[in-house]
């Protein structure tokens, strides 16, 4: 699958550039980021504040099928420009993490077509790498699990 | 003696993988971990061990209490682990674009 997300992320930096165009007009994009029901939709998390404002608050949290809350992030809204951008922290709970600083800029490509390039400077130059590593860190637990699985199989078939 | 443990052996187990996955975004002490698990207190301790042994796992103290959490720092280069953070960000932007297009076909609009 062609993946359209481009990560820039040098050595020895502590921030991170993520770039993305959208087959959507900049209001549909910057939309997508103001209205709670509708972040909740995409990123697969549970809203439970998002003042999109200057000096406005937001709560993300997701829990398990149990109940049991797994991820929870907060952070406060720094800059807020409508169609523009939206400064802000992002911090993730009860987590190792140190608190982040995100700049997401918006802008208009055509009519029909946006791009959102979002910098996230991190605390370190280690904290930027071990969040960087954490999506890897869960797919080698994936990968396990799957050969796990297969390996299952196969034995119940000899 | 102590035996620097094989990574890959340490995750051979289900439990333990189970474990790694339970603190990945988030710090717990290791009752809060063993709670998650039937197993017999002693052996999720053993397992605990097991993996700090092989620095999959890390500890830190927070008030009182000890807290473990994944060790990311554990793996080589970051030029390695891009794609799957890249994975990750391309999965919900295309979330969103798909959202986002549902929604500009809304009547009215």
């Amino acid at each position: 699958m062609e993946r359209k997300t481009k990560i820039e992320a040098e050595d020895g930096r502590q921030d991170l550039l993520i770039i993305r165009e959208f087959d959507l007009p900049l209001d549909l994009l910057f939309n997508a980021y103001v209205e709670p029901e509708i972040v909740e939709q995409w990123m697969g998390t549970k809203v439970l504040k998002l003042e999109s404002k200057k000096h406005g608050g937001y709560q993300f949290e997701t829990s398990d099928p149990q109940g049991n809350v797994v991820f929870r992030a907060n952070g406060s809204i720094h800059e807020f420009v409508s169609q523009a951008k939206i400064t802000r922290t992002f911090e993730m709970e009860n987590t190792p993490f140190p608190v982040q600083l995100e700049f997401l800029d918006f802008e208009a490509l055509t009519g029909e077509t946006s791009k959102l390039t979002m910098q996230i400077i991190y605390r370190s130059v280690a904290d930027r790498d071990n969040m960087l590593r954490l999506p890897f860190a869960q797919g080698i637990n994936m990968a396990h699990d799957r050969l796990q699985e297969i390996v299952g199989r196969l034995n119940k078939k000899l | 003696m102590n035996l620097r443990r094989d990574v890959f052996q340490a995750l051979a187990d289900p439990t333990r993988r189970a474990i790694l996955l339970l603190v990945a975004t988030q710090t717990m002490t290791a009752g809060a971990i063993a709670a998650n698990f039937d197993t017999a207190r002693p052996t999720v301790s053993r397992h605990l061990q097991i993996l700090t042994e092989c620095e999959l796992l890390r500890q830190k103290q927070i008030g009182r209490e000890n807290h473990y959490f994944l060790n990311a720092g554990k793996m080589k280069e970051v030029a390695d682990f891009l794609e799957p953070f890249r994975d990750m960000w391309d999965d919900r932007f295309n979330n969103l674009e798909a959202v986002m297009k549902n929604y500009g076909q809304r009547p009215g609009r």
